[in-house]
């Protein structure tokens, strides 16, 4: 009996030992919602080929900076950069890795997807409060012809911070000067008015169980969730449908020859074909890490990613980085990043 | 025979052994409340520090500015919570009273257990369920009944007034009472129960109908317990995160109405507390966390003090 119990408990430390063995082999990281679809279907793949696991909570964009500064996870993921002088501060690396577009999306009966328009000012408004209701002129002047029915506009916002909210915003201040004063840009605001879901699937699962509901949520979620998302209006009058092509657009005209640490916020791009609220998502690695095996690890998925994962990237419809800029991350990883991989 | 301290003679080691350990088992609780306490107070001192007492009263929530007040949050938990009792109490007595006096023995074994089983459900499935099924129930049907039968009179009208979102107080606190009637409903089950039978016949023999019996007799006996019941179903209403954050609404604006969104101490902390990314941010949350510890030990220290005075008064 007791040689039983002696070899029962042994035999859990050796698969205690073995499974210590294979965590060994995971990558941990944790931030933002707007790429958890990519890392997930990536790192899916990537274990497939190579067996390492890439362990990936999305907690929000502000939770990913909080993680990565305070040394719990290799890897940190945020739709808002930091800017050259916190990156310096925390002795972090930032590179870009997605680029993909933050849509409003409605629940308004009779409306097919991409059917109802809105200006930027015009959205400024309807989340400041200040238009409260579907018929209001100033929605029937940017939807001629279009019935709209007679019913509140519940506007859906994030819960949680949120680097999806940091662009929505920042886009929102770039475009209405009354909401940069009284509300101002971050990953988690005083909202005026509305409800608050958490991550983007709350607030994809509030639109569509609210009727007069407009939210925004990142663009792979209005595809899985079937959405009805509306049309925004660009800086040069267009109304640019949410795709690869737009945000690749947009993302064309951005200048990464002078962003120190890739800090550069594409929203308002300018060009006709342009989406107005193309967002890139970052990852955070620290510049001298504690863990060189881990980091090694990490760095080796992300290279695997930008240069092979790049037609699964487009099936969830986020737009790939051009080839330039994927070499311009490697060579900022070889400058910064101390660590061999 | 002193307990406190065993007599030398064989055997006492193991029984010192033993007092020590429960001993320690005590106090090791003692010593986390406190430190629960002292730590969540050492977190949000500057958030006191800087808004004193204003903390309390301030409806502004604002990440950007780092100006926060918990008046709302505070404001959402007391009255979910307060719903919740409100709903649970009548509905609870009902049940206990259901399966003690009036239920025949072969329908009153399930229905217990069926009240168990909703004890042990976990609270993010009621939050689910609430989303995806009650949400959708309240914004067709309930919510805008109310608005229309209640919300013209009166007094009541800034109660129940509001688009009907289906997501909002009166939501959360009808969950919470079906969340927390399981808890009461068994207590008053099983103390209804331990009503003495000659006490309860010799009422019968008086003449009392069933009412008057458990209204009379069972209930001003088993008070104590009652009202402990009662107070654990609060305890437990204040604390709830996971249900209420997803029918709740997570709105930081104040409303009168019942049927609007609002936002609980325990969901804002849930939803905010990993991306709070300023030191002042991060404060006001844990002082959040220490507001909630304090509603909390208010509540239990009025129990306490109304069931010693029930005592006294020499009920069970």
């Amino acid at each position: 009996m007791k040689l039983g119990k002696v070899a029962l408990v042994a035999a859990a430390l050796f698969v205690a030992a073995g499974a210590s063995h294979a965590i060994a082999q995971q990558v941990t990281g944790a931030g933002s919602t707007f790429v958890y679809p990519i890392l997930a279907a990536w790192s899916d793949a990537y274990s497939k080929q190579t067996g390492i696991q890439i362990n990936y909570q999305s907690i929000g964009s502000g939770g990913g900076i909080a993680q990565i500064k305070a040394g719990t996870v290799d890897f940190g993921a945020s739709d808002m950069p930091l800017d050259p002088h916190q990156l310096e501060a925390a002795n972090l690396a930032q590179f870009p890795l997605v680029i993909g577009g933050v849509v409003p999306v409605v629940h308004l009966p009779d409306i097919s997807p991409g059917e109802l328009r809105l200006s930027g000012p015009l959205l400024a408004d309807i989340f400041l409060g200040k238009v409260k209701r579907w018929d209001a002129p100033e929605i029937a002047a940017m939807n001629p012809g279009r019935k709209l029915p007679h019913l509140d506009i519940t506007v859906v916002h994030r819960s949680d911070g949120s680097g999806t909210t940091f662009n929505f915003v920042d886009y929102l201040a770039k475009v209405s000067p009354e909401w940069k004063a009284k509300v101002g840009v971050g990953t988690s605001v005083a909202w005026p008015t509305g409800i608050g879901g958490k991550g983007n699937e709350g607030v994809a699962a509030y639109v569509q169980r609210v009727k007069g509901a407009l939210g925004y949520v990142e663009y792979a979620y209005v595809l899985q969730n079937k959405l009805t998302y509306a049309l925004v209006q660009n800086s040069a009058g267009e109304f640019p449908l949410p795709n690869a092509a737009s945000f690749q657009a947009a993302a064309a005209s951005a200048d990464w020859d002078h962003a120190p640490d890739f800090y550069l916020v594409m929203t308002n791009a300018p060009g006709p074909n342009a989406y107005p609220i193309t967002a890139t998502s970052f990852i955070l690695l620290h510049r001298d890490p504690k863990d060189a095996a881990h980091s090694a690890a990490a760095l080796a998925f992300f290279q695997w990613a930008l240069e092979h994962g790049q037609h699964l990237a487009e099936t969830l419809n986020y737009v790939p980085l051009p080839p330039a800029l994927v070499s311009r991350i490697e060579a900022y990883w070889r400058a910064t990043i101390h660590v061999k991989f | 025979m002193n307990l406190a301290r065993p007599r030398r003679r064989s055997g006492t080691l193991g029984d010192a052994l033993f007092w020590g350990a429960a001993f320690g088992a005590a106090l090791l609780v003692l010593i986390l409340l406190g430190a629960i306490a002292m730590s969540t107070l050492i977190g949000g001192y500057p958030t006191f520090a800087r808004f004193g007492f204003g903390f309390l009263s301030k409806l502004v929530w604002d990440p950007v500015r780092r100006e926060f007040g918990a008046l709302v949050p505070i404001y959402g938990t007391l009255v979910t919570a307060l719903i919740g009792l409100l709903l649970a109490v009548p509905v609870a007595f009902g049940i206990a009273v259901f399966l003690t006096e009036v239920a025949p023995r072969r329908l009153a074994v399930p229905t217990s257990a069926a009240i168990e089983l909703l004890a042990g459900i976990p609270s993010i499935i009621y939050g689910m369920w609430g989303l995806f099924v009650f949400a959708p129930f309240m914004a067709n049907t309930l919510d805008p009944w109310l608005s229309n039968t209640l919300g013209v009179v009166p007094g009541l009208a800034p109660l129940f007034s509001g688009p009907p979102l289906g997501l909002g107080m009166l939501t959360a606190g009808i969950i919470l009472s079906i969340m927390i009637v399981p808890f009461i409903a068994a207590v008053m089950r099983d103390v209804f129960r331990l009503v003495p039978p000659p006490l309860r016949e010799s009422a019968f023999a008086l003449g009392a109908t069933r009412w008057e019996v458990v209204w009379h007799v069972a209930l001003p006996y088993t008070r104590t317990a009652v009202w402990g019941a009662i107070f654990l179903g609060l305890g437990r209403a204040l604390g709830e995160t996971m249900a209420v954050t997803f029918v709740l609404g997570n709105s930081h604006d104040f409303n009168i109405s019942l049927l609007a969104p609002s936002t609980s101490i325990a969901a804002t902390i849930a939803n905010e507390f990993t991306e709070a990314d300023s030191p002042d941010y991060l404060s006001a949350l844990i002082a959040l966390g220490f507001i909630l510890f304090v509603i909390t030990f208010l509540v239990l220290l009025l129990a306490k003090l109304m069931l010693l005075r029930l005592a006294k008064q020499g009920a069970r």
